[in-house]
């Protein structure tokens, strides 16, 4: 019985778990030239499948702790990405009926509109603390960037939900 | 293959639970905005929470990063394999180019230290050198800053500077336990005094978050030349003089762009170097 109880929180935890992880793997070092420059944020990837398909399993004060998690790691403003992904959650899970059922095609649209928005946001957040603009060439790139990967990595969200979220 | 979703049906949910989840979520946005102006007010407790949760997660970090470097030395040794007729003809006459360079030094320290003899020179205190991993970059176009898997404990200090064999990475910015941030020369937030080698005309080096810094401040009847060696000047005390920076890349329209010695990309391990500067930068106390 607690057995049980403990596989279901960790199974309904996985979808933080996974957001977490994917915020430290954005950071490790590649050493793959101009890479650093346009690292994808792949957190975003994770807080934006997960408000659509689990939303009950991201709940506003994950994804504002995910944000949290990876301006401290990459030294954005604290507390810029914890803002934006708030948003994104709000505005995701407001439009969630409208991705699930449809083709991918839609929720990958969906997801550069997501992407273009929020590193916009963070971009004009970032260059009003530092008080300088910040050359927006290096924003398009990673917003393309990670639009760009967002395939492979819903792909692997998706097993995940088939591996760990199937019964609950 | 996304069209059957599991668990997708959302529930039924209750006013009240509709109205705790909009509190939450207005408290949050608060929240976050307090902590984008409490970090830009540098509010001490909360540059130590960041820095005590960057510690906390180093370890994690520490191990994800080796098969990253792996991969890398790996992808490297195949790289070196293919050039390596050309590179042992390079570095053949690399060699004989350092002979005569060892023998000028040698010859260089006998002279000073006789020098030094004879004005009862006093040494500065010692550099002492901390080897540290690169443990993360945090790339983007919002920051460039790298974490190091060593910390105060190993004796590592806000202001020191990290370089590498090639020349100039960064300064140390927030310092933990086991782990610190440096400062990239790439960062917006970084301001280097810099000199150029040849027409000696002082200047500030901008970061930018670009791959090529730029150099501002210079004086107007400067003239500065593409391949120009840019070197630390020394000036306002962070740094110490005569640091190799980066070439001259380009002089356009007024901008000024350099490449740094240092190739940001490739770097596993720096050096932290302590050279008893205390400048302006401040100086984090009782660590060690």
């Amino acid at each position: 019985m607690l057995w049980n109880r403990l596989d279901l929180v960790a199974r309904s935890l996985s979808p933080m778990a996974i957001t977490l992880l994917l915020v430290m793997v954005s950071v490790l070092p590649m050493h793959i030239p101009f890479f650093g420059t346009v690292s994808p944020v792949l957190s975003l990837m994770a807080v934006y499948y997960w408000s659509i398909f689990r939303p009950d399993l991201m709940p506003s004060f994950a994804v504002f702790g995910a944000g949290l998690f990876q301006d401290i790691l990459s030294g954005t403003p604290l507390g810029a990405f914890a803002l934006v992904f708030l948003l994104v959650r709000v505005v995701v899970v407001s439009q969630r009926k409208s991705f699930i059922g449809n083709s991918f095609v839609v929720m990958w649209w969906g997801f550069m509109l997501v992407t273009a928005g929020s590193l916009v946001l963070v971009w004009e957040l970032a260059s009003l603390l530092n008080m300088t603009l910040i050359s927006p060439l290096g924003v398009a790139f990673q917003v393309f960037l990670t639009f760009a990967l967002f395939p492979c990595f819903a792909w692997l969200f998706f097993r995940a939900q088939q591996a760990f979220l199937r019964q609950s | 293959m996304f069209k059957s979703r599991v668990g997708s049906v959302s529930r039924p949910t209750s006013p009240f639970k509709v109205l705790v989840q909009r509190f939450t979520f207005l408290a949050l946005v608060v929240a976050a905005l307090g902590l984008m102006v409490m970090n830009r007010a540098d509010v001490h407790f909360v540059k130590q929470a960041r820095v005590a949760a960057v510690d906390a997660v180093a370890p994690i970090l520490d191990v994800l990063s080796s098969p990253a470097a792996a991969v890398f030395q790996m992808v490297d040794r195949v790289q070196g394999l293919v050039a390596l007729d050309r590179e042992n003809t390079l570095l053949k006459q690399e060699n004989d180019h350092l002979k005569r360079w060892r023998s000028v030094a040698l010859q260089l320290e006998t002279e000073n230290q006789e020098l030094k003899k004879m004005l009862n020179f006093m040494p500065s205190s010692a550099m002492s050198f901390i080897s540290a991993r690169v443990i993360s970059d945090s790339g983007g176009a919002f920051a460039r800053s790298m974490l190091i898997n060593s910390g105060s404990r190993d004796g590592i200090r806000e202001g020191q500077i990290a370089i590498t064999g090639d020349g100039l990475v960064g300064r140390i910015g927030e310092v933990g336990k086991q782990s610190s941030r440096i400062l990239l020369l790439t960062d917006i937030n970084s301001h280097i005094p810099v000199v150029s080698e040849n027409s000696q005309s002082g200047a500030i080096l901008v970061g930018g978050n670009s791959d090529r810094p730029q150099l501002v401040h210079l004086p107007s009847n400067a003239r500065v030349s593409v391949g120009e060696r840019i070197v630390t000047s020394g000036h306002g005390g962070a740094f110490p003089p005569g640091l190799p920076v980066g070439k001259v890349i380009s002089v356009a329209e007024g901008e000024i762009h350099i490449q740094p010695f240092v190739d940001m990309v490739r770097i596993e391990y720096v050096r932290v170097v302590e050279f008893g500067l205390d400048g302006f930068l401040p100086i984090a106390q009782g660590s060690g």
